[in-house]
């Protein structure tokens, strides 16, 4: 065999292995790499006692139409996923795309089957569109409030 | 046609003619892009001005992305053919990728403070862009690190191969796990999610991003073809 071809062999064995072991790192990973958790992901979990009640964690998802509750500089809404819910509490500044239906992701900790944020930021989704355009679909009948 | 200009002289004497006009098409397509993208483009419904840092952000990060591509492609043929001219193209690439890797990084996050409500955070898009650039950081140190600049290059090659598993990484990150960063608005199944209005800068910048692109790295690959000769010199001196 010529030197160039075993070379060649080399690598793609090589490439192969490396691409299935990041996949097998990944893979064993998914639980840490994702950046949040749906309140679908988290009520499986709080029922299956598979969360550390003292540990921070992220959630995300849409916050729910009409659930937007003010106390002064208490804050309290419901974020949705299109299956589940779960209530958030929070207490500081939000970001300036909070609105209904807008895709966040909270920080904090689960208390009494409750969500008590620290943390609050804006997800923003891949549409991208002039207002007069937002304006008509919504006129049209045509807006979904995407997830995500 | 590869093995033609594998040749430096000969790649030297083709580029001669073209060089000036791709330079000149980089600073049309960047002036019109940027005039369109700053001046001549809707505000969006929900980020207003902001939205206009994703028309220098989105052709950063494309090709940061794809000279990496460029320079694990090189790799390969160094490593498996041994033509050093591959290795000359690989080094002339990747200061321009390390430039494009940061910039999307600080683009990002003058957009994300703003937006999202914060400069950074550890998702799978923005950690993976971070690996590209130590990945950039990386094989720039390895193929400098020897005194003679030739001993660099096998282990620097085998670095960029190593880490072109990240890209398809960057690229999927958004769809396989939840994260902060948006998914993608232009390569995608169902059409671009992004109004044709806003996606004609976009595309002029991309183009401009390509010439330019194209024009900085002959300009490297010719100063890398003066340094090697220095070099040679150098060594048949004694």
């Amino acid at each position: 065999m010529k030197p160039k071809s075993q070379r060649l062999i080399i690598l793609f064995f090589f490439l192969t292995l490396l691409g299935l072991s990041t996949f097998l790192v990944l893979k064993s990973l998914e639980d840490n790499i994702v950046y949040f958790y749906s309140p679908t992901d988290i009520n499986k979990k709080i029922l299956s006692n598979e969360i550390d009640l003292s540990k921070r964690i992220r959630i995300g998802g849409l916050v729910k139409e009409n659930s937007i509750l003010k106390e002064g500089k208490k804050i309290s809404f419901k974020i949705h996923d299109g299956i589940d819910e779960i209530l958030v509490i929070y207490n500081g500044i939000l970001p300036d795309l909070f609105r209904e239906e807008q895709g966040i992701v909270a920080l904090g900790k689960i208390e009494n089957k409750n969500f008590s944020a620290i943390e609050i930021l804006a997800k923003h989704d891949e549409n991208y569109m002039p207002k007069e355009v937002s304006d008509m679909l919504k006129k049209n009948g045509k807006w979904k409030g995407k997830l995500n | 046609m590869i093995n033609y200009l594998a040749n430096p002289n000969r790649f030297l004497n083709f580029i001669k003619p073209i060089e000036f006009s791709i330079g000149v098409f980089s600073f049309f397509f960047i002036f019109i892009g940027l005039y369109l993208s700053l001046f001549n483009s809707p505000e969006d419904y929900q980020q207003g001005d902001t939205v206009r840092i994703m028309y220098i952000h989105v052709p950063f990060a494309w090709f940061a992305s794809f000279l990496y591509l460029s320079i694990s492609i090189a790799s390969i043929f160094f490593l498996i053919w041994r033509h050093p001219f591959a290795d000359i193209i690989a080094r002339s690439v990747a200061p321009l990728g390390l430039i494009f890797s940061i910039l999307t990084i600080l683009t990002g996050s003058l957009w994300g403070k703003p937006m999202w409500g914060t400069w950074w955070v550890w998702d799978a898009r923005l950690t993976s862009m971070l690996i590209l650039c130590i990945f950039y950081f990386a094989y720039i140190g390895i193929s400098n690190a020897f005194p003679r600049q030739i001993d660099g290059s096998k282990p620097a090659a085998i670095l960029a191969i190593v880490g072109m598993v990240n890209l398809p990484i960057i690229k999927f990150s958004v769809d396989w796990w939840n994260t902060l960063h948006q998914p993608a608005s232009i390569i995608r199944f169902d059409g671009p999610s992004i109004n044709q209005e806003m996606l004609l800068p976009l595309v002029i910048m991309l183009l401009g991003f390509l010439f330019m692109s194209i024009f900085i790295i002959l300009i490297n690959i010719k100063t890398n073809l003066i340094y090697k000769k220095y070099q040679s010199e150098i060594i048949k001196l004694g």
